[in-house]
Formats: structure tokens, C-alpha cells, sequence
């Protein structure tokens, strides 16, 4: 499943990272195999701020397509 | 990772060298800055481009040296200007910047492995460097130990650990320079695979060491990234056999996958893999489920409900606290600079020189100090509430809201301010990382209504629009003025809309925006860096301002106005002051006063005329000057100015058809006029600084003017047919 459809405050497995910004994206932390937090999406859905490597990070629609995830 | 020997180098500081911080964005990197230069700071943009140089002194045992503040950076694998420029100045490739002799190397210990990860990268260029710890205190609160020994020994350089929000961190650092000294890190430290180092090495022998101009030093990471990027794309350094270079990335890209490796993602996961592994020996971490202050604020503050409204109100509070404070400081400024002018004018002969000055360059002057007070009060609050990671949660919430309008959730506070004045507000897009965003903010930022509109409006409204009751407490008068505000707004949202079509996307950059842990932010760096602001502005569009004055007192002065005895006689019959009466001719027969004359008939349509026309040029100088203008035009006498205007506007008739010659129709005409036209130098001053170009402030005054005239035109017809006709 994509990023962009995890659930607020469930942990997620980063399975892979696709799209031409995926270096940025791994660059921040978020590797394959790192464990994520969705902390909570902003009042119009996106931004989602996640929780990786114990610091809070942001994300829009367009970089959470690009994460696929698996549900700890 | 097995322990090793430091080489320690401390005679590096024994004689003057430059000293360049590094390190991730929210680390306390600015605030070491600020604490190790004080106000001894150059700030400027690099040529060409507008990413900020941030160049200071310090003086350690005895010693001067340079500090450089290098733009925050996540990765060496540079995409951004700024970024690259960090990069290129770390291998001494950049021409305008010096090449740093030692790093002080900013890594916030509760953040580490993020951190650590631009830290691995900077130090396979191995330039002396000393890792600074920061924010231990919220390290501790999370129940993260780090041990500074072991650190030390994983990466090879001398760690200490600071609390960049204490009055001592500069002397913590100095000391610890003193006394642990820097060291020079190993490349690859990291540990890649062997099929990663192959890569890199044939990368380097093959290629690399022949065809470009990069230091040794420089090249595994230039390796790494050009193995990443699959490409050659965007390689800054002359290269010559770019067909032989890409055929070699090709082959060891396809290498690199045969043995099991993703050839782009291979470094990060190595990096990572390494930093994770090795924390395990000098990084602690207690689980804690007790919430830290930054969960127990941040369910408030961005809230889905209560963020948004939270955030209103402390942008209701920092402007109504902006305008009441700067205002009195603002009087102030105003009334020093007129009586400055007073007392020049008085003590030097009356004539062109004691004009010049008066008029021109101390009236300049006075045009730019006038500023100071709202800039460097915006910039405190801005500095303080991103020093305590408020913005960026402010941004995260209005985020969704702006992007629908093509925006960032950046842009509000900037646009906000440009409803007390636009100047600070485009200073303060620099908090916008995308460029393309920021700019879409800047050219759009004057359409909000500043207050130097309100006396344009106000006399106006006052002498044309009727003053009647339309429901309940609202007057007609009260609507036309919320709808010139409203009407502002549009257009910026119009505008912005618009330009993020037709705008070159250029290389899209990500939106990964950290919300930092919350924390006090230090005082005095917030104080050092808002001063900072009001020093550019002074010292970069200050110039620009005092010249386009000066032009400005010239068009209205020359050619000199002599007056002869018949004038004089006339103006003793028609009961005029004649001191009145003289600069009301001065002005009409004046360069100002032949142009009014020459576009009367291209601002005809508008309602118009050459009186109007003058006002156009003179109020560029600031937007209220237009009431002075029209006051000397009219020879009002100083005792009556609001209300002898406001009469004296309504009873000009038209000298061929008898009736008034300004009507309701030219009132609302003029006020959507100046609701969009860019008729503000300082404005277009600070624009110049913040693009660094020229193009971007005519662009802007092109496209408002343009803009403008239309408006007003169509807004003409419509009064004309719909509300007299």
C-alpha cells in the first residue's frame, strides 16, 4: 500500500521508494526497511506528518504516492 | 568500526583561518553563528543567484578568523542552488566563496541518525573538521544518552556537546578548539560494500581523475553521486568525453544491480545501514511512552480545527502588535527627518542646493529609515517563532489551504505582513525553500492593501463615495473600502493562479518540510539576526531608494520656476498665499508637470487628468505622497489639508462643459488604480535585493501597471454607464 493511504497512528514497514525523487525521499531517512509512524494528516488531509527515525517529517501528496508501505 | 587513533591538529588556529559551519536545517547552526560573530556579520547574496552569503569574524585565542555559514543542507547530492553552493564551497571549487580550512560540524543529538547522514558525507571530503552536538537537553527528554567518547571513536574526529541555547556556546566551542582541536576524517568511514567501492574507484580512475578539474578529495562523493543520478546531468565542472562517461555510469550501474545492489539507492541505504549499526555502541535510548512537550503542543496547535484558528489569532496578535508598536517609532523617524530637513533648510541659503538636500536627499533618507521599525519588528517575531519551531507547524496546517491556490503554506505569513507594508513581507519569503513558490509570493505580495493606500482611499471615499447607510451599521463608504481589500486579494489569488502556469516549473523540489522538537529559542540570536534584516535593507535597497528620490525632486523641480510680477499681482487678487501659490506653478511647469501634460491622454479613459498624471509620478516615491501632491497642485494651505482637499476635488469643474470634472466614477477608478498599480520604488527596491536581478521588479511593475490601467478603465465605463449614467 502507498503512504497516502496509511491510517493515523499505525506504524508502517517503508517497503520502497519509486519516482524521480526517490533519493531526496531516502536521503530524510525514510529507507527500505525503516519503521514509520503517521502522526497526523493536516486539516485539508495533506500534508501527513510521520514520525521516522525519531523526528517529525512532512510530506505531501505527491511524496507519499511515492512510498510503499506495509502495516507493522 | 574498531577504535581508532584521532589525529588531532591544533595549530590550525594559531593563525587566521576560515572557519565554515555545517549542518542540517533546525540544528542551532544560525544560533552558534550568531553566538560566535555578534554583529560583526556581512550579509549578502552570492552573484547571480539569491542564496544568502553568511560571512563573519571571531576571535579565538588571540586570533581572527573568518566564519562562513553554509545555506542548512539534508544531502551533498546538491539539486538546489543553495545546496551546491555548500557543496562546491566544501571542495574549494566555488569562486566566490573561500575555501574553508576547518568544519565545525552542527549535529543535533536528538536527531542523530538523520544528521549523521549529511555528517558521513562531509566528512568522505576530509577537511579538518570538530563535531558540535547540539540540543542534548531534548535528547535527555527523550531519553537519549549519546556517548561523546564513543562517537568520537566511530567517526574519527573530536565530538563535543554544546546547549546552542546558553549565553556560552561560543566559548564552549572556542575552548573546545583550543583544546581538542579538529581532526581529519577518513574517507569512507561508512563502510560501503565492496561492489559500491568497486564502482567508485573505477568510476574515479576511469573517468573522473582525467576529465574533470575536481580535487581528489572531491571525487568519491562526485562518484557516489553521479552513480546515484544514472546521468551527467547538472555536473558543474567542465568535462570532456561526456559519450565514454556515460557509458561507464551505465556499466557499473548494471554491475552494481547484477550483485544484488539498487545502484540509485545503494549509498542512503549504506550510509544508514552504517550510522544504525554503529549508534548501537554509543547511543542509548530509554523507551519512553510518556508524551514529550512537542506531542502534548503539537496536538493542539495542529489540530485540524484548533490549528487553523490558533494561527489566526497569533497573526492577529503579532500585526496588531507590529503596527502598534512601530508606529509611535515611525511618528518619530518622520518627525526627526522633518525637522532635520527644517533645520538644513533654514541654515543653509534658500536655493537649488538647500532644496536638493531638503527635498531630495534628506527626504530620501527619511523614506528609507521609516521602514526600519516594522522590518525589524516582523523579523523578531518571525525569528522567535521559528526558533521555536512554531512556523513550521503554521506552515503544515495552512499548507493544504495555499496549494489549492497555488501557493505555500509558507506564504501566509508573508502575505499577511503585506497588509502593513509589502516590503517586509517579501523579506520575509526567504522562508520559503522553493524558489518557484517564493517568487509566485513575492510578485503577487503588493496586491495586499498596505497602509500606505489608506489616505488615498481615505480622501477618495470621503469626498465621493455618499455617505449613506446601506444594512444595519454598515455605510456605503465602510463597503468601498472593505471592497478595495477584498479586491486585492483576488487579484493575488488571480495572479498567483495564473503565474503558477505560466511560471517554468523548472527541477520540481519535494515537499519535506521537518517540524523541529519545540524549544526556547535564544534571545539574542533572534535580536542579532532581525537587526541583520534592517541592516540589508538599509544598506542594499536604501541605495536604490535615495537615487530614485533624487530623480524624482529633479523631475519636479526643473526647469525652475521664476515667478513674474504679473503672477505675483494675480495671486494677491485672487487672495492666495503666493509662498502657496508659487511651488502650485513650480510644480505644474516643472519635468513632472510636462509629463502629467503628456499622458493625460493615454489616462483619459481612466477619468484622469494632467493633475492626476503628476500625482501618478510623484507618489511613486511612496503612495501617500499622491495626497501631497494633489494638496500643492490645489495650493491647499497646510491648516485645512484632509478637508480643503476633499472640497476643493469636489468643486474642480471641467473649464469647456461646465460640470464637475471629477466625479464618482474617476474616485473608484483612482482607488482600484492604486488597489494594483506598483507605484511604490521601495517596493521595487527590495524585490531587486531579494531576486538579485532587475528583471523580476520590471516584470512586476510591467505586468501591475498593465493590469492597473485596465482595471481602472473598465471600472471608469462601468461607474459611468451603471451608477451616474
Amino acid at each position: 500500500m502507498l503512504l497516502s493511504d496509511a491510517r493515523v497512528q499505525q506504524k508502517y514497514e517503508v517497503k520502497q521508494i519509486q519516482g524521480e525523487e526517490l533519493v531526496r525521499i531516502m536521503e530524510m531517512g525514510l529507507t527500505p526497511g525503516s519503521v514509520c509512524e503517521v502522526i497526523r494528516r493536516a486539516p485539508m488531509g495533506y500534508p501527513i506528518e510521520i514520525k521516522i527515525r525519531g523526528y517529525l517529517l512532512s510530506l505531501r501528496k505527491k511524496e507519499t504516492d511515492a512510498v510503499e508501505v506495509s502495516p507493522i | 568500526m574498531s577504535n581508532q587513533t584521532i589525529n588531532v591538529q591544533k595549530e590550525l588556529l594559531r593563525q587566521p583561518s576560515t572557519i565554515a559551519l555545517v549542518g542540517n536545517p533546525n540544528t542551532g547552526k544560525s544560533t552558534i553563528f550568531n553566538a560566535l560573530t555578534g554583529l560583526r556579520q556581512k550579509i549578502a547574496n552570492y552573484p547571480g543567484i539569491t542564496v544568502e552569503r553568511k560571512m563573519g569574524t571571531t576571535i579565538i585565542n588571540g586570533v581572527l578568523h573568518k566564519i562562513i555559514d553554509l545555506p542548512g543542507a539534508y544531502s551533498l547530492n546538491h539539486k538546489k542552488a543553495d545546496e551546491r553552493i555548500s557543496y562546491e564551497t566544501l571542495i574549494g571549487s566555488y569562486d566566490h566563496e573561500e575555501k574553508p580550512d576547518l568544519l565545525l560540524m552542527v549535529v543535533d543529538a536528538s536527531n542523530l541518525e538523520r544528521n549523521l547522514f549529511l555528517a558521513s558525507q562531509v566528512m568522505d571530503l576530509q577537511i579538518p573538521m570538530l563535531m558540535v552536538l547540539t540540543m542534548s537537553d531534548i535528547a535527555d527528554e527523550r531519553g537519549i544518552r549519546i556517548q561523546s567518547q564513543q562517537l568520537s571513536n566511530v567517526w574519527g574526529v573530536p565530538v563535543i556537546s554544546i546547549n546552542a541555547r546558553s549565553k556560552q556556546c561560543d566559548v564552549q566551542i572556542k575552548q573546545a578548539l583550543v583544546e581538542q582541536g579538529v581532526a581529519t576524517p577518513k574517507p569512507f568511514q561508512w563502510n560501503p560494500s565492496k561492489p559500491l567501492r568497486q564502482a567508485v574507484e573505477r568510476l574515479d580512475k576511469e573517468w573522473l581523475s582525467e576529465h574533470t578539474q575536481l580535487p581528489e578529495r572531491a571525487r568519491p562523493i562526485e562518484a557516489l553521486r553521479l552513480l546515484a543520478e544514472g546521468s551527467l546531468e547538472d555536473s558543474f565542472y567542465q568535462y570532456s568525453e561526456e559519450g565514454k562517461a556515460k557509458k561507464l555510469i551505465e556499466e557499473l550501474q548494471n554491475t552494481l544491480e547484477a550483485q544484488g545492489e539498487n545502484p540509485t539507492a545503494a549509498e542512503v541505504v549504506q550510509r544508514y545501514r552504517f550510522i544504525g549499526d554503529s549508534s548501537e555502541g554509543s547511543v542509548t535510548k530509554e523507551q519512553r511512552d510518556e508524551q514529550t512537550w512537542t506531542d502534548r503542543l503539537d496536538n493542539v496547535l495542529t489540530h485540524r480545527v484548533a490549528g487553523p484558528v490558533i494561527f489566526v489569532l497569533v497573526l492577529l496578535v503579532m500585526f496588531q502588535s507590529i503596527f502598534s508598536w512601530a508606529t509611535p517609532f515611525m511618528d518619530m523617524i518622520d518627525m526627526l527627518f522633518i525637522e532635520f530637513g527644517a533645520f538644513v533648510g533654514s541654515s543653509l541659503p534658500a536655493g537649488l542646493l538647500n532644496s536638493l538636500l531638503v527635498d531630495g536627499i534628506i527626504a530620501g533618507l527619511g523614506g528609507v529609515v521609516i521602514f526600519l521599525p516594522q522590518i525589524i519588528f516582523l523579523f523578531l517575531f518571525i525569528y522567535f517563532l521559528e526558533g521555536t519551531g512554531y512556523m513550521a507547524r503554521a506552515a503544515f496546517v495552512m499548507d493544504g489551504f495555499m496549494t489549492k491556490v497555488g501557493l505555500h503554506g509558507r506564504s501566509v505569513v508573508p502575505l499577511m505582513s503585506g497588509f502593513a507594508c509589502a516590503i517586509p513581507g517579501i523579506m520575509a519569503t526567504r522562508t520559503i525553500e522553493n524558489w518557484r513558490d517564493r517568487l509566485i509570493t513575492i510578485m503577487i505580495l503588493p496586491f495586499m492593501a498596505c497602509s500606505a493606500r489608506l489616505p488615498v482611499y481615505a480622501v477618495m471615499i470621503a469626498a465621493f463615495v455618499p455617505d449613506k447607510r446601506v444594512i444595519g451599521f454598515l455605510t456605503l463608504q465602510g463597503l468601498v473600502f472593505f471592497g478595495l481589500y477584498l479586491f486585492g486579494i483576488v487579484m493575488a489569488v488571480g495572479s498567483a493562479a495564473v503565474m503558477k502556469r505560466i511560471f517554468p516549473t523548472g527541477k520540481p523540489t519535494p515537499f519535506l518540510m521537518e517540524l523541529p522538537p519545540y524549544k526556547w529559542p535564544n534571545v539574542s540570536s533572534v535580536v542579532i539576526q532581525s537587526l541583520e534584516r534592517g541592516k540589508i535593507f538599509v544598506t542594499e535597497a536604501g541605495k536604490i531608494i535615495v537615487a530614485i528620490s533624487i530623480i524624482l525632486w529633479v523631475l519636479a523641480s526643473f526647469p525652475t520656476y521664476e515667478p513674474t510680477a504679473s503672477d505675483l499681482a494675480d495671486m494677491d487678487a485672487n487672495g492666495q498665499t503666493s509662498e502657496q501659490m508659487i511651488s502650485t506653478l513650480q510644480l505644474n511647469q516643472s519635468y513632472a508637470g510636462t509629463f502629467g501634460q503628456w499622458i493625460e491622454p493615454a489616462i483619459e479613459p481612466l477619468g484622469f487628468d494632467w493633475k492626476i498624471g503628476i500625482g501618478l509620478l510623484t507618489s511613486f516615491a511612496a503612495r501617500e505622497v499622491m495626497v501631497g501632491t494633489l494638496n500643492t497642485i490645489y495650493s491647499i494651505e497646510e491648516t485645512e489639508e484632509q478637508l480643503g482637499l476633499i472640497e476643493r476635488l469636489r468643486s474642480e469643474t471641467d473649464p469647456e462643459t461646465g460640470l464637475p470634472k471629477y466625479t464618482l466614477a474617476t474616485a473608484l477608478s483612482l482607488m482600484i488604480f492604486f488597489a494594483i498599480a506598483m507605484q511604490c520604488m521601495s517596493t521595487l527596491a527590495i524585490v531587486k535585493r531579494e531576486t538579485n536581478s532587475w528583471k523580476w521588479p520590471l516584470v512586476m511593475f510591467g505586468y501591475m501597471t498593465v493590469l492597473a490601467y485596465f482595471s481602472a478603465w473598465i471600472t471608469y465605463e462601468w461607474a459611468n454607464t451603471f451608477l451616474l449614467g
